[in-house]
């Protein structure tokens, strides 16, 4: 499948591509990875005129910890992220969604800032980043800022980026003092996009909990954070009545569509069972 | 109608050439290069069979632009033998029966030749993960994964030979 002619430009620096995004406006789209945007291309869902592609880009690829947060380039793929060892020790939920991401193919290729500015609503790394509060840096021509995750995803294949606004960076919180993440996703085979998927980050300092993160893939129309469930959670501890408490409220907090991977009903379960296992792991790690 | 002159390194010879930036790289090695070894199969960034190795690690071809691949180096399955004989994961696909139509071929032995590039000794959960991206739909995977093992093993047997 051929998609639409387009012209393209692949520029050496941010800041020519920056130029060129603010030239070609709403006319140019981004190519980093390419795991989504040249399939719909290809189906012709998307047809922009011009593509600035940013693979040639030196020094957008990099996995830096500083000042207690975490930096992620615009040009980090998933294999990079799979292997690292940082995420496994201190952003797990990060660590654990990674391998169940798509397939290692598409791994090699795909950008985590490039899946969450494509915002699929069945995209794992929304989920994940709603769970560990992370945020997208936003550059432009005129300036750059700090997106926080639940201004920037705004809807299905939506966010909240200007014309001429790249997304340049991923910044994610330290989750405490001690940790736990885990992404938890059913899915019919390898590399199917979630049934229904569960991230959970829970943070610890001092004996209590002092970040919870819970977040839902493929039960809404974009990825949602479970507020009711943290907030069950938040400055407490896990114990089998507050677990219980946050896997209902999780539950209650999604809105599936019943379709061709299974029904409204199974998933809201899924998605109460899942945030309950996730937790238990959780508990089990703080009463190791 | 824009055209790029790109120079692009397969199997090891660079080809400059003039290409509309929409061409996929799986047509530009088929069809400009005539290398057909690379199959085009689902289209969709699902089945794996057009698998080509980019600056060593295997991507789906049909979901690239062959303008990106510009000053890059692309092996395809032609590339993978040595000067004197076939290449251990294509003796193993041989020796234990790892196709039976062989239409997905060319992009499992692709894949496993990256996999024991990176890990020359995997585990059989290690290969399975690994060819998790290529689908088949003749042999049930049984024979795939002992083909991978036989070309382990033949590599750990005599590395001097196949280690790069």
């Amino acid at each position: 499948m051929y998609p639409p002619p387009f012209e393209y430009v692949a520029p050496d620096t941010i800041e020519e591509a920056l130029a060129l995004i603010a030239q070609y406006g709403e006319d140019a789209k981004v190519l980093s990875g390419g795991m989504s945007l040249i399939p719909l291309m290809k189906l012709r869902f998307a047809s922009p005129a011009v593509i600035v592609d940013i693979n040639r880009i030196q020094g957008m690829d990099y996995i830096t910890e500083e000042a207690g947060g975490l930096r992620i380039g615009g040009l980090t793929r998933y294999r990079t992220l799979v292997r690292s060892d940082l995420l496994k020790a201190r952003y797990m939920c990060m660590a654990s969604c990674g391998p169940q991401v798509a397939d290692p193919l598409v791994r090699n290729r795909g950008t985590l800032v490039g899946s969450l500015c494509h915002a699929d609503p069945q995209g794992d790394w929304g989920a994940c980043m709603l769970a560990m509060n992370g945020s997208i840096v936003a550059r432009s021509t005129t300036g750059t800022r700090e997106i926080p995750i639940d201004q920037f995803i705004v809807g299905p294949f939506q966010n909240s980026l200007n014309p001429g606004e790249m997304g340049v960076e991923v910044k994610v919180p330290s989750q405490g003092e001690r940790s736990f993440g885990q992404y938890l996703k059913l899915e019919r085979k390898v590399g199917d996009f979630a049934t229904a998927g569960v991230a959970v980050s829970i943070g610890w300092t001092g004996g209590s909990i002092s970040h919870a993160g819970i977040a839902l893939t493929g039960v809404a129309s974009a990825n949602i954070r479970a507020s009711g469930a943290e907030a069950a959670l938040m400055g407490g501890s896990l114990n089998q009545g507050t677990i219980a408490e946050a896997a209902r409220q999780a539950a209650g907090a999604c809105d599936p569509k019943t379709d061709h991977r299974g029904s409204s009903e199974y998933k809201r379960e899924i998605i109460r069972v899942y945030t309950e296992r996730a937790l238990s792991a959780a508990a089990g790690l703080r009463a190791a | 109608m824009q055209v790029k002159q790109v120079s692009v390194t397969v199997n090891g010879e660079t080809y400059t050439t003039e290409i509309e930036p929409r061409l996929l790289l799986t047509h530009f090695i088929r069809e400009v290069l005539g290398l057909t070894g690379t199959h085009m199969g689902c289209d969709t960034t699902s089945c794996g069979c057009c698998t080509v190795l980019l600056d060593g690690l295997p991507i789906k071809s049909c979901t690239y632009f062959a303008v990106m691949a510009d000053g890059h180096e692309v092996m395809t399955v032609e590339g993978m033998a040595l000067a004197s004989e076939l290449h251990p994961v294509q003796q193993g696909f041989h020796e234990e029966h790892g196709l039976q139509c062989g239409f997905c071929t060319p992009g499992m032995m692709i894949v496993s030749k990256a996999l024991l590039d990176e890990n020359p000794n995997p585990t059989e959960d290690e290969i399975r993960w690994a060819l998790s991206g290529n689908l088949c739909r003749c042999t049930g995977y049984q024979n795939i994964v002992k083909a991978v093992k036989w070309a382990a093993h033949k590599i750990n047997s005599e590395p001097a030979a196949y280690r790069r």
